[in-house]
Parts: C-alpha cells; sequence; structure tokens
C-alpha cells in the first residue's frame, strides 16, 4: 500500500490535445482558409496550401455505453485513421481525409442508430442535464424530454432549411448545469412546492444560519421545534429556486404533482447581428407527462413551425421575437399570456413596457 | 459483476422508438453484462412512473488528495437497487477542443468496464468527459488506471472547474487566437485551484475563438475570453461578387442585417467601414470564402456570467476590451488580473457568492478599484442613468479648491 501511494500520480492535468490531433490538423493548424457545408452534418475546411478536412457530425444522445463508444473508434479506425472529436454540443464528429469515404461511413453511422446532420441552419443536438438518471434535485427527467424533442423534430437535425440556427437547450431545475439561459428555446424542470421540512433529519443534517442565508427572498426563519434547531418556511414567499435544498438536504422540493416544464424563447450567445441575449418565458407550467411529454413536445414544434414560417433568412427566434414585438408573438402562437409571465424578482422593473411602441 | 434480474421497462421501451438515437439503448446496452446499469433501469422506470427522481443529496466521496471531480450519489432505495447503492460520478479533464483517438477512447472504456457501470457522458455540460456511476472503494482504482493513463479529475464544487474551448485553430478558419492551447495551459496554472475547492464558489474559464462563441463562454462562464480583431475584416472582393452572382442577396442579407450599419454595396463593390463594425461576424459567417476576421487578432475578455442561482442569471460584461493572446502566456499581464480578482473575491465574497454576483453587490465601480483597473466606457452599456452618486470625498471650507 504504502509502494502505492508512492507512485501516485496528481495534478498531472488533461493529456495534451497534440496526441489526439490528425495529421492533417497538424499540418494546417491555424492556417485554414475557409469552409464550406457540402451537405447537411458535413463540414469541408479547406487549408491555406489546398488541403481539405471533412468533418461528418453525427447526433449523440450524450449518455453513451462503452459498447457504443467502442463502436465510435471501430468507424474512426475504419475510415479517419482513428480520429475523431466530440462538439460543444454533444455530437461525434469524424475527421476524414478521404472524400471517397464520406458516404460509406454515414450508412454506417445511420445503420448504427446516429442520424448525420446538426450543421448550418438547423436543430442541433440538445445539450441537457442528467434527470432523473443522476440527479437529485430534477424537477423532470432530461434524456427523456430531449429524446422525444429530437425525435419530433428529426428532419431539422437532417436539413438545413431553418431561417437560422436554433439551439434548444434542457435543465432539470434551476441549478441549470446546462446553463440554459441563453437559448433559442430553453426547457427548463421547475419545482412548485415549497420545501417539506424533515424537522428529524434537519438539525443533524444542516447548519442553521447557512440555512436561512441560502434563501433569496429571505423566507427562512430559525425556529425551535420539540427543544431541537430547525426553520420556519414562510410559504408565500417562496419562489422554488431550490437554494435552501443545496445547502440542506432535508429541505426537498421533488413532488409528482406540482414538478413539470417550463419553455423559455429567444436567447443566443452568439455576438452575430443581435448581442447575446437571455431567453424569456414563453409557457410557464407543463406537467410531466412521462415516458414522451407530448406535450412538451407539441409545444416546441408549435413555437419551431411558427418561427420557421415567419422569420427572415437569419433571423434567431429571440431576433425574430423582437423584430415583431412579444404582444404579437402571443397572438400569433395562441400562448395565453399570464401573470407568471410578468417579472417579479431584481430586474423586473426594467421588462415592463415603457413607451407607445405597440402593435395592434 | 453479473446481472441476475431482469427487468420490465415499458415506459422506457418507448424512448427506444424513434430516429434519435436512444439513452435507453445505451443503458439497456450496459445492463447486458453489467449490474449497475441493469439496476439503473429498474430505477429508472419506477422514476418514469412515479414522476419523481430517486437520489439522495450529495455526499462527500472522492479520491485522495482532492476534493473536487467526484460527485457522491446514493439511490434512496439501496434495498430495492442494490447495485446502485453507491453510484458516484467521476468528471475526467477532457482534451482541449475535445479531440480523441480511437486508441485514447478505447483505454478510457477499458477502464470505465473494470470499475464502473459501464455508462459515460461524453461529455458534460462543463466539458469533462464523465464516467456514470460507481462505487466508492472504485474511485482510488478508477484514479490510479486514469493517471497512468494520462488523465487526471476535472473539478466540482467551489474551485476552477474544468476550463473549455471551442476546437480554435485546429479546425476554424475564424480562431482569433489559440483557444486549445491557452486552455491547456490555464487547466494546468491551475491545478491546485481545480482539484481543491478553497473559493466562495465555482469559478468556470471558458475560451471562445471568435465572437459566435461555440463554447456559450459569454453565458457560461466566469471568466469569458472571446476572440475577436482590432483591424480592418479582410476582403476578396471577387469572392464577394460570385456569392452575390451565386444568390446571396448582399443588401438584404449582409448590408440591412449588419448591426454596426457600416456596409455598403453598390453591386460590385463591398465597402465597410470598419471604424464602426462591432466584429459580430454576421457578414464573415455568410460569406465565409469571401470575408475573414481582420489580422490583428486578440480577444475580448468578459467577466462574470452564470446560471440564476443564487440571485439571477448574468451575462459576462467587459473587462478588457481587447488583448494580445500570445505565447509565452505565462508572461501575459492577465494573471495579474485573475490574481486580484480571486484575492479581492476570497476575502469579501459571500459563501456561494458567484463573482458575478459580488461585482453586483460591491459595485463595479469599486470592484475596478480594487483590482486595479481603470473604468473605460467599454464596460457599459450606458453610462448611468441614477444620479445617486457616492462620491468618496468632499471640500471643506479653506481647503484648497483643485482647478
Amino acid at each position: 500500500m504504502a509502494e502505492e501511494v508512492l507512485q501516485r500520480k496528481t495534478d498531472i492535468g488533461p493529456p495534451h490535445y497534440s496526441k489526439f490531433l490528425p495529421p492533417i490538423i497538424k499540418e494546417n493548424y491555424g492556417k485554414w482558409k475557409y469552409h464550406e457545408i457540402p451537405r447537411p452534418g458535413v463540414l469541408m475546411h479547406v487549408a491555406d496550401n489546398g488541403a481539405k478536412l471533412y468533418s461528418v457530425r453525427a447526433g449523440s444522445p450524450r449518455l453513451l455505453s462503452t459498447f457504443k463508444i467502442r463502436k465510435y473508434a471501430e468507424l474512426a479506425d475504419k475510415y479517419c485513421d482513428g480520429y475523431l472529436r466530440f462538439t460543444s454540443r454533444h455530437n461525434v464528429e469524424f475527421l476524414l481525409t478521404k472524400e471517397e469515404n464520406i458516404n460509406p461511413l454515414i450508412a454506417d453511422l445511420n445503420a448504427l442508430g446516429h442520424p448525420v446532420g446538426g450543421t448550418g441552419n438547423s436543430i442541433t443536438s440538445i445539450v441537457h442535464t442528467q434527470g432523473w438518471i443522476h440527479c437529485h434535485s430534477a424537477a423532470t427527467d432530461a434524456s427523456g424530454i430531449v429524446k422525444a424533442v429530437m425525435d419530433d423534430n428529426i428532419e431539422y437535425f437532417k436539413t438545413m432549411v431553418l431561417p437560422g440556427k436554433l439551439r434548444i437547450a434542457l435543465a432539470c431545475c434551476l441549478n441549470m448545469c446546462g446553463a440554459v439561459h441563453c437559448s433559442d428555446i430553453a426547457i427548463l424542470g421547475i419545482h412548485r412546492r415549497p420545501p417539506k421540512i424533515n424537522k428529524v433529519n434537519l438539525p443533524k443534517m444542516c447548519e442553521i444560519p447557512n440555512v436561512v442565508a441560502s434563501c433569496p427572498t429571505a423566507a427562512i426563519r430559525p425556529v425551535v421545534y420539540d427543544g431541537k434547531p430547525s426553520v420556519e418556511i414562510l410559504e408565500d414567499k417562496c419562489m422554488f429556486c431550490a437554494n435552501c435544498f443545496t445547502v440542506c438536504p432535508a429541505l426537498p422540493l421533488a413532488d409528482p404533482l406540482n414538478d413539470g416544464v417550463s419553455i423559455w424563447i429567444g436567447g443566443k450567445v452568439s455576438n452575430a447581428r443581435h448581442e447575446p441575449m437571455f431567453s424569456k418565458l414563453a409557457i410557464p407550467f407543463i406537467p410531466n407527462n412521462p415516458p414522451r411529454w407530448p406535450e412538451v413536445t407539441g409545444a416546441i414544434r408549435k413555437i419551431v413551425e411558427l418561427w420557421a414560417k415567419n422569420a427572415h433568412k437569419h433571423e434567431r427566434m429571440g431576433e425574430w421575437i423582437e423584430r415583431i414585438g412579444w404582444p404579437k408573438f402571443f397572438r400569433m402562437s395562441g400562448i395565453e399570456f399570464q401573470k407568471e409571465h410578468i417579472d417579479d424578482f431584481k430586474y423586473a422593473g426594467l421588462t415592463y413596457k415603457r413607451s407607445a411602441h405597440l402593435t395592434y | 459483476m453479473a446481472v441476475d434480474k431482469k427487468y420490465d421497462t415499458p415506459m422506457l421501451d418507448e424512448l427506444e422508438k424513434g430516429e434519435w438515437p436512444s439513452f435507453v439503448k445505451e443503458i439497456k446496452a450496459a445492463a447486458e453484462w453489467n449490474a449497475m446499469s441493469n439496476d439503473l433501469l429498474g430505477l429508472l422506470e419506477q422514476s418514469y412512473s412515479e414522476k419523481m427522481g430517486h437520489w439522495k443529496h450529495g455526499g462527500i466521496v472522492g479520491v485522495m488528495g482532492y476534493g473536487g471531480g467526484i460527485i457522491g450519489r446514493y439511490t434512496d432505495l439501496p434495498e430495492k437497487y442494490p447495485n446502485i447503492s453507491h453510484f458516484h460520478t467521476l468528471r475526467i479533464n477532457m482534451p482541449s477542443g475535445w479531440f480523441y483517438t480511437s486508441e485514447a477512447l478505447r483505454t478510457l472504456c477499458d477502464i470505465w468496464d473494470a470499475h464502473g457501470s459501464g455508462l459515460t457522458n461524453m461529455h458534460g455540460s462543463t466539458g469533462d468527459i464523465i464516467f456514470l456511476g460507481t462505487r466508492t472503494e472504485e474511485l482510488e482504482p478508477v484514479f490510479n488506471k486514469l493517471t497512468a493513463a494520462g488523465f487526471d479529475l476535472g473539478g466540482s464544487g467551489s474551485d476552477v472547474r474544468t476550463p473549455s474551448c471551442c476546437c480554435g485553430k485546429a479546425r476554424c478558419e475564424w480562431a482569433c487566437y489559440d483557444t486549445m492551447a491557452l486552455t491547456h495551459f490555464i487547466t494546468n496554472k491551475f491545478q491546485d485551484e481545480l482539484h481543491r475547492p478553497a473559493f466562495p464558489y465555482k469559478m468556470k474559464f471558458k475560451m471562445s475563438g471568435c465572437p459566435n462563441d461555440c463554447v456559450a463562454s459569454v453565458a457560461r462562464s466566469d471568466i469569458s475570453i472571446i476572440g475577436t480583431w482590432r483591424d480592418e475584416i479582410q476582403v476578396d472582393m471577387q469572392k464577394v461578387r460570385e456569392y452575390a452572382k451565386n444568390g446571396t442577396d448582399i443588401v438584404k442579407e449582409i448590408v440591412m442585417m449588419c448591426p454596426g450599419k457600416c456596409i455598403e454595396w453598390d453591386g460590385k463593390d463591398l465597402n465597410i467601414d470598419n471604424s464602426s463594425c462591432l466584429h459580430c461576424m454576421h457578414c464573415i459567417n455568410v460569406m465565409p470564402k469571401a470575408l475573414a476576421p481582420g489580422k490583428d487578432r486578440g480577444a475580448v475578455v468578459l467577466v462574470g456570467s452564470k446560471a440564476p442561482i443564487v440571485e439571477g442569471a448574468l451575462l459576462s460584461s467587459v473587462m478588457i476590451p481587447f488583448m494580445k493572446i500570445e505565447e509565452p502566456f505565462d508572461e501575459m499581464e492577465f494573471w495579474k488580473l485573475i490574481e486580484n480578482m480571486w484575492d479581492l473575491w476570497c476575502e469579501e465574497g459571500k459563501n456561494r457568492e458567484r463573482i458575478g454576483e459580488f461585482i453586483q453587490r460591491v459595485g463595479m465601480g469599486n470592484f475596478l478599484d480594487s483590482v486595479g483597473l481603470e473604468p473605460i466606457a467599454e464596460m457599459v452599456a450606458h453610462p448611468r442613468e441614477n444620479p445617486y452618486v457616492f462620491y468618496e470625498e468632499y471640500f471643506e471650507e479653506g481647503e484648497e479648491v483643485e482647478k
């Protein structure tokens, strides 16, 4: 044991990326001239010296078995000397130098159940969180909704017929491990019932001052219960952020009757044309309806098609809605505008309409 | 671990249908031979029928000498699903740009097949390779095999989280600096801060090579380093004319959509008033063969973005409008700023207060004073509208008044 500890390596950092770059990339590092998208799911990067690199992009569920990763490795060996990468949105990309390998690779990927696409003006893979597969604070599942939404919009993954890019993201609670708050469409799991106080465990598991301080609306107060320190929650001040649960496991919010999904739209992170912007609330609440959440997929499909039909070329969801105005969006979409749509947190006043610029 | 029972999963089976690749098929593939994945299948089906998760809150587990990188996880139904009574996650620091060889992937698979559930995320939201689910006693052996293979853990908790970047110069003509090299450098420079949480809360770096920001750094990182340029957009006029000839409506798609209103097109020549260019990338995105970022390249540094918890979501805001990013990275003055920011935040920040929230609380002006940056107009969308100014000094009768 002592010997093992002595040999133990720490703080070595990740392997250097240069070990994993194909020769064509090493030769042309920083010397790329332009790129084209010869067909959906295939990028062609051309270097100053005329060298061509083809990237074939395939959709992935993000949750991958080692069995599937070995399959990817086999395909990489078969078609591109073992070189591949993953994208920031969980797609897998095979890096080819031989154009004639593109079609056979795509056929093999399709046979493996992985559609090719997600380039240009498409809906690419959904960035998402763990949900019921692995998370303690999930208000909904992640992978199930993602699967249902992508099934429902598969033609927009495989083609490039949309006006602009459409980025969907899902977070299964407000912690937003997926940081979905700047997406064209964000699917966000929400709780709607204040924490249930586990009075037996709370004094054992939680530090009361930390719990009290964790609440952004000061809804939590220290009390003594049965001679032991505990807390009480002013329920009308709770906005279900679950920050208290993060610091105190004895305050769970999950509740099947009240948990569900909200839909936020019109955000972006790119600087192209419009500055980056947050997504805004479109649909306050849709109950969880596993396994395929038809109300969620139906709502998203409707919003996607409305945008696809009405936006100018290159206009992202948020740019389109900003041009036509939110009242018009609500009229066109048939989504009912409710009290929940109006912000009432820190910077709420900045979101009120403060002019006579209205459409009728 | 042999699989000795089979669960009925009628709800999950519905998610095997359809054209998008199915995560249920992935879990089932692992469940063929792995008892942890098999129990996960049973538990997930139960969650689907009850509309509720069955994972307990956290639990502190880790490898020796590290405070981060492992997420402790236990099911609240250990009697029913004993093989996932522990189901801890390892975050493994990915190589810059998520490039791999088939050999490296197989090495990772071999390690994980021997010690865990056989399930992964490629990748997690922050960018790490995620090994999903193993027992406490397996953590040290996995770690030892990973480091022997040249991999190390990523961040978790109140530490530097695994820095991530776009593929940059490896495969993009728009990369205005070497994102992959800088990311590798930052990750190694801050190994201690990454593995041993000592901050008020998490601290994320994301490196994007151009203002298209493919890694969402402006929305998802405390330190957002976004490539840009400060000279003129490079124009190949012949190619612009080809785009026009081939159907690009230059007036409608380029001129009218330019946020700086700085482009004119007379049917023959494209004129760009670069002094008004906002460096948004739109015209370059639409005509990648004809236009390119300028040659004087570097990055804009923005600070403070985060998701809603605790005080509301924030986008990063400008700290340094332009800086050159060139090797040797170690000599960049930038690290002094990072050190100043961290010193201040560690000293004055509240528990679980991100640096963006900290700046909002103490005020940007005060923050700049403390970290040694001069206030400049690029840092704000507009000057203040509110006249309640906190002047710190005033004159007394008889003092000499500055002219």
